[in-house]
């Protein structure tokens, strides 16, 4: 499914903060295959060249940039920043979070949906960062959004997908719009459980770069979230509550007193 | 004329913030501005004139997740 009419080959969405060093990112960007890549903005100084250099390094993997609004808490600055990002990385693409809780970093359901809806009018391709709660996702939509991406669990806590049947009930109420399960991801067993939901891609970011070698575990969740959407698309067996044997019995040779 | 630039305090000419950012070493460089919580776009720098007190932010692109 595209992404506001761009078709990705790569299902992973990584973020480039918190890596050892500019080199283990660029390397672990291209061992992941990701064709888009989360980026920010900050404060910088007259005398200081950070962002530049880290912009240049971005340019030159030659990946689509998703900016954030991360850190913003109310509805004025997510859009302040949504415009200073569209201008500097020249994207309408925006990751939009509005935060309540600074303990769980978790959105702000009021405020992101009034903000969804400012920036959308405004022309922006709104990617919200939201829960898996079914009516907000829905009021998203109706804002303009066309794509959702729900928590997994929350951001940095590695915890894997929280609430299973939540996300299975989004996707069945949107089977038409793109999901990304953002946010949690400890480890690529759990990027692959949420592909085989069904989800069309998964985003994240620590679980890579806090990684003992981020250019391995990059390549470690591209193969599994490969594995996860064509163990998808080859639809799993339901489960059963008791077993089955998967040798037939028909023909068994009778050795003992048991039929 | 005292503005705040990033939350620290500055001593410029009057003038337009193109003119300030420039004095302050941002000339040329990638970075997105807003003025007392207001986005301005590099293209209406040139013409948006700064007061006493006005608190400037410049940000430039960033590591994020």
């Amino acid at each position: 499914m595209p992404f506001y009419g761009v078709d990705l080959k790569s299902r992973l969405l990584l973020g480039t903060a918190r890596y050892p060093s500019p080199k283990i990112l660029g390397e672990a960007i291209q061992a992941s295959g990701a064709e888009v890549v989360t980026v920010s903005l900050r404060r910088e100084a007259g005398s200081e060249r950070g962002g530049q250099s880290f912009w240049s390094l971005v340019r030159s993997l030659g990946v689509r940039v998703l900016p954030n609004t991360a850190g913003c808490h109310t509805v004025k600055e997510a859009v302040t920043t949504a415009h200073m990002a569209r201008e500097l990385f020249d994207t309408a693409w925006i990751k939009l979070e509005v935060i309540r809780d600074d303990d769980t970093l978790q959105p702000d359901a009021f405020g992101l949906v009034e903000a969804a809806r400012v920036l959308a009018e405004e022309g922006f391709e709104v990617f919200p960062y939201t829960t898996e709660d079914l009516a907000v996702a829905d009021r998203l939509v109706e804002a303009g959004c066309r794509v959702l991406m729900p928590w997994g669990a929350p951001i940095g806590s590695a915890r894997g997908l929280n609430n299973i049947y939540g996300l299975k009930a989004l996707r069945a109420h949107f089977p038409d719009i793109p999901l990304v399960v953002d946010a949690g991801v400890g480890v690529p067993s759990h990027a692959a459980a949420a592909m085989e939901l069904g989800y069309d891609a998964v985003l994240l970011n620590t679980a890579v770069a806090e990684a003992g070698d981020p250019v391995a575990m990059a390549k470690a969740f591209a193969m599994a979230i490969e594995a996860g959407r064509m163990a998808f698309e080859a639809k799993p067996m339901e489960p059963r509550d008791m077993a089955v044997p998967s040798t037939p019995t028909i023909g068994r040779a009778a050795l003992g007193d048991r039929r | 004329m005292r503005i705040y630039v990033n939350g620290d305090q500055h001593d410029v000419e009057p003038g337009t913030l193109a003119v300030a950012l420039d004095a302050l070493g941002f000339g040329g460089r990638k970075i997105a501005t807003a003025v007392n919580g207001r986005f301005v776009a590099a293209a209406v720098r040139p013409t948006t004139k700064l007061a006493e007190g006005d608190k400037v932010e410049v940000v430039a692109p960033m590591q994020g997740g």
